[in-house]
């Protein structure tokens, strides 16, 4: 514990913004009767990319899905301890889920467009806020289209199907319409697992982009991916919190015996 | 010595007796798949046999008068049944005003809201229940409800057999089209921040409408057709409907009661309303056909 | 401490109201339910008098007399389940052996197109236009039939009369029965002919499905074996679908106990029981289509109590149907 509070510290001099912006405390999540996270405890820095890894069922989708309250999708959820952005908890009373998943974005594993135009799908978000007019939203879709690097492959073709598109592009437009909503958090689970290695590569390149404005939350099972993309990682399994310190910390010189017995492949 | 050669085994020929008893076995293979074959292309005899008759006896008559004329007594030639096709529209129209939103607002209920409640479970014991109840029956349910209360045959009666009618299938194909939408489209579309509401009236519906509507065409073909539900809710009439409150001619009931009766004229009208009838039918089915492959 | 200062604000607290639309989707779902609860009480109240009157009796009188108010449905229950049986009779063979070729391969896939889209185009014409076909094709041909029949099955041996007495007749013995002059057009067999190609696509449409639903693994088993395809047929494809063809059959048989106006068109409506299928009969369902347009009073009554008795043996005999046909769909389901 006390190491990655230091740790933590000591990136704060580095850090370009709060160390705990989004924060997770005392953290308990079941599914029905099953318990599926212990006693999270952890402090996400801003504008900085963080990677969960860990093998599979170990939940760290499961803590990611609870950052925007998906899970609540799910009949029989159970959860205690808290979750807060910028000090804010989002399980507070008055809060209402749908301006917290405004607040806070995520980019699914497999692309899902809707059967729209690139142009629609980007709006959408902005369109059920209640915003319509059409310079506001125009000006939209150029900001996000360019922050997800996709402004030229698509400004020509912005009305036409976000079907016909390739899946790497499909994927860096759902990056577009999450981030149209401007969030102040970017979740993402496993963004290129179903992507070939070149659109991975685009994807990873955006990341890297896209942390200068967002906070960048991260799901992968490639372990080579959070070297490549991530500034902190949090190693989990079997639903709990085993480590978590700088990328390069962990990766090197990884403090717990079971963060090295699974990047060295022990087991996965 | 001469033994070992003569009778070598031989994988791929049958022995002498097996041989026998394949050629039976081929031949009754054989009778089989004639029997089958020739009872399949059987049932082709009688839809052309139909199809054939309402062609050549309708098509005589077919021309503008029977959508302009009214329908002729026993004795009298010409006329027309437009009264009738406008009749049949209309009370199908007070049917599909009556059933599609009960049926498709119920469908997203037991899908988008409560798959698993209660209420959900009844809508859909009901709706295959209501599928299998006669079409006369939702004849005597308008009857009780409305032309009893009322004291008179009417359109609206009529309408509300026809409703009747059309719910189960409307609501049992609306709900199959919104459990056809991708469940990745309503979690994107949570993710951005939206209510359900607006999942719902934004993405799902949208994406679910061309089946809907094959649901709703198929409905509509089938009450066109429907005679037993309108004999007496609305009755007929030899007149242009002034009002929806009074008795009102339908294409089916005019099928009906010229078929059995002895005029020759009428029954030549009869054979051209079928012939109505049927393309109607058909093109609708079609047209639901059409609607269903059609996505973005 | 948590920072409340609203430009700093992680996000907006916002009060939503109640979602109406949700309220609106529950009382239509509720209406929909509703809807059946209301036809079963109209029509049990429209039949209360009649109940009361003439209690299960009802269904044991043959006595349909409106000037007595004297009234029973017996002879149209029998009427119902007479021309529903043969209806299944002559469909079933005709049914199976459709979805087995469309099941099969015997000729080309446009063949098999065609007799697809006959049957599916059979299911879409109204029955009206059933019953104005069958006044016309239906009822000469079983005038003939009829004639011959009687010939043939009642007349077969001839005994000369002795001294002037006229020649007595004698035919086979449950044939003569059945067949019986006079020979009507509008008659059971006619109904039931017509009345079988009606339910022939349900028939066929569900049976073809519980075919194409054996999986391909017992299929190429037995042919791996030696079999003929007809022997794959007979000896495993059909016994696997049989529950689904059970299912047709009983579905299909709902259907024609509830076929209305073909059957009153072509089945001459009469209240008396004939054993014979070449006189005149009457089903519940025609039954109620020639007389409630004019009935008054206990007639009215029992015209529902009648209703009542039908949507009752339609509705059981489709639970029932449903039932076997979920049952198949979970069978199947297990073999990978």
């Amino acid at each position: 514990m006390t190491e990655t509070i230091a740790h933590s510290v000591a990136a704060q001099s580095q850090a370009p913004g709060r160390p705990d912006f989004l924060t997770v405390r005392d953290f308990d999540f079941f599914y029905g009767k099953k318990q599926a996270l212990f006693d999270i405890n952890m402090d996400i820095p801003e504008k900085r990319v963080t990677a969960f890894i860990g093998p599979s069922g170990c939940g760290k989708t499961t803590l990611l899905r609870n950052f925007n309250r998906m899970n609540e999708l799910i009949d029989g959820i159970r959860h205690s301890g808290d979750i807060r952005l910028l000090g804010q908890s989002i399980y507070g009373k008055g809060v209402e889920v749908i301006a917290l998943r405004r607040s806070i974005g995520m980019v699914f594993q497999k692309s899902n467009p809707f059967p729209k135009s690139i142009y629609e799908n980007i709006v959408y978000g902005l369109r059920i806020g209640g915003e319509n007019k059409k310079s506001v939203l125009d000006e939209a879709v150029e900001r996000s289209l360019r922050g997800a690097a996709l402004w030229d492959e698509a400004k020509d073709r912005l009305h036409e199907s976000a079907l016909g598109l390739s899946g790497g592009q499909m994927q860096r437009l759902c990056i577009a319409r999450a981030i149209a909503n401007r969030p102040k958090v970017l979740l993402m689970d496993e963004p290129c697992s179903a992507l070939d290695p070149i659109a991975t590569v685009k994807v990873e390149e955006l990341i890297h982009d896209l942390k200068q404005e967002y906070t960048i939350v991260i799901v992968t099972h490639n372990m080579q991916q959070a070297t490549r993309c991530s500034d902190k990682t949090a190693f989990f399994y079997l639903g709990k919190l085993i480590e978590f310190a700088e990328t390069q910390k962990i990766f090197s010189n990884p403090g717990q015996k079971q963060t090295e017995d699974y990047i060295t492949g022990r087991f996965g | 010595m001469d033994n070992i050669v003569t009778h070598a085994p031989d994988f791929f020929h049958d022995t002498r007796a097996e041989s026998t008893k394949a050629v039976a076995r081929s031949l009754w293979n054989r009778v089989l798949s004639s029997v089958c074959v020739g009872l399949s292309l059987l049932s082709l005899v009688p839809l052309v046999s139909i199809i054939y008759l309402v062609i050549y006896h309708g098509f005589p008559l077919l021309g503008w008068d029977i959508f302009t004329q009214l329908p002729p007594a026993a004795g009298m030639g010409g006329g027309g049944f437009g009264n009738a096709v406008l009749g049949t529209l209309v009370m199908v129209g007070l049917g599909l005003l009556l059933s599609a939103p009960v049926g498709i607002l119920s469908a997203i209920y037991i899908s988008e809201y409560g798959p698993a409640s209660r209420l959900a479970q009844a809508v859909r014991l009901v709706a295959k229940l209501l599928t299998g109840i006669p079409s006369i029956i939702c004849g005597i349910f308008a009857f009780a409800l409305v032309v009893a209360t009322v004291g008179s045959f009417s359109a609206y009666a009529g309408g509300v057999a026809l409703g009747v009618l059309m719910l189960p299938t409307i609501l049992l194909t609306s709900e199959q089209a919104l459990m056809g939408v991708q469940s990745a489209y309503r979690e994107a579309s949570y993710g951005l921040g939206a209510t359900k509401f607006q999942t719902i009236v934004r993405i799902v519906l949208p994406d679910a409408l061309p089946a809907i509507m094959t649901g709703i065409m198929l409905a509509v073909a089938r009450a066109a057709g429907e005679t037993a539900p309108l004999i007496f809710t609305s009755l007929f009439s030899w007149f242009w409907p002034k009002s929806l409150a009074e008795p009102t001619a339908s294409l089916s009931v005019l099928v009906y009661n010229f078929s059995i009766g002895t005029d020759s004229h009428q029954i030549q009208l009869a054979w051209t309303a079928s012939l109505v009838l049927v393309a109607f039918v058909t093109l609708a089915n079609i047209a639901a056909q059409l609607a269903f492959s059609k996505k973005y | 401490m948590p920072e409340q200062d609203s430009k700093n604000r992680a996000f907006a607290e916002v009060r939503v109201g109640p979602d109406l639309f949700h309220l609106l989707c529950w009382v239509a779902s509720a209406a929909a339910v509703a809807t059946l609860g209301l036809i079963v009480y109209e029509i049990i109240s429209g039949a209360w008098p009649a109940i009361q009157k003439f209690g299960f009796g009802f269904l044991a009188s043959s006595s349909w007399v409106p000037n007595r108010a004297d009234f029973g449905v017996f002879p149209f229950i029998i009427g119902t389940a007479v021309s529903s049986l043969i209806a299944i009779l002559l469909a079933f063979p005709l049914g199976l052996a459709i979805a087995v070729f469309l099941s099969e391969n015997f000729l080309p896939l446009p063949v098999r197109q065609v007799v697809r889209f006959v049957v599916e185009m059979l299911a879409a014409i109204p029955s009206v236009v059933y019953g104005l076909w069958g006044i016309f094709v239906v009822i000469p041909i079983i005038k003939l039939f009829g004639t011959w029949a009687v010939s043939v099955f009642c007349n077969t041996w001839t005994t000369p009369g002795i001294d002037g007495a006229p020649d007595t007749h004698r035919g086979i013995p449950v044939l003569e029965t059945l067949f019986a002059p006079p020979a009507y057009g509008n008659s059971m067999l006619t109904a039931s002919i017509v009345l079988a190609l009606m339910i022939l696509p349900t028939l066929t449409a569900i049976s073809r499905n519980s075919l194409t639903a054996v999986p391909k693994t017992l299929r190429e088993g037995a042919y791996a074996l030696g079999a003929t395809r007809w022997e794959a047929i007979l000896g495993v494809i059909l016994p696997t679908a049989a529950p689904g063809v059970v299912a047709a059959t009983i579905l299909a048989l709902g259907r024609a106990m509830g076929e209305t106006m073909a059957v009153a068109m072509l089945i001459g409506n009469s209240s008396r029981l004939s054993w014979s299928l070449l006189s005149p009969g009457g089903t519940l369902a025609g039954l109620l289509a020639n007389q409630f347009a004019e009935a008054e009073g206990m007639q009215v009554n029992s015209l529902m109590f009648a209703a009542l008795i039908l949507v009752a043996i339609t509705l059981f005999v489709n639970l029932i149907g449903e039932a076997v046909l979920r049952h198949t769909q979970h069978q199947t389901a297990g073999i990978r």
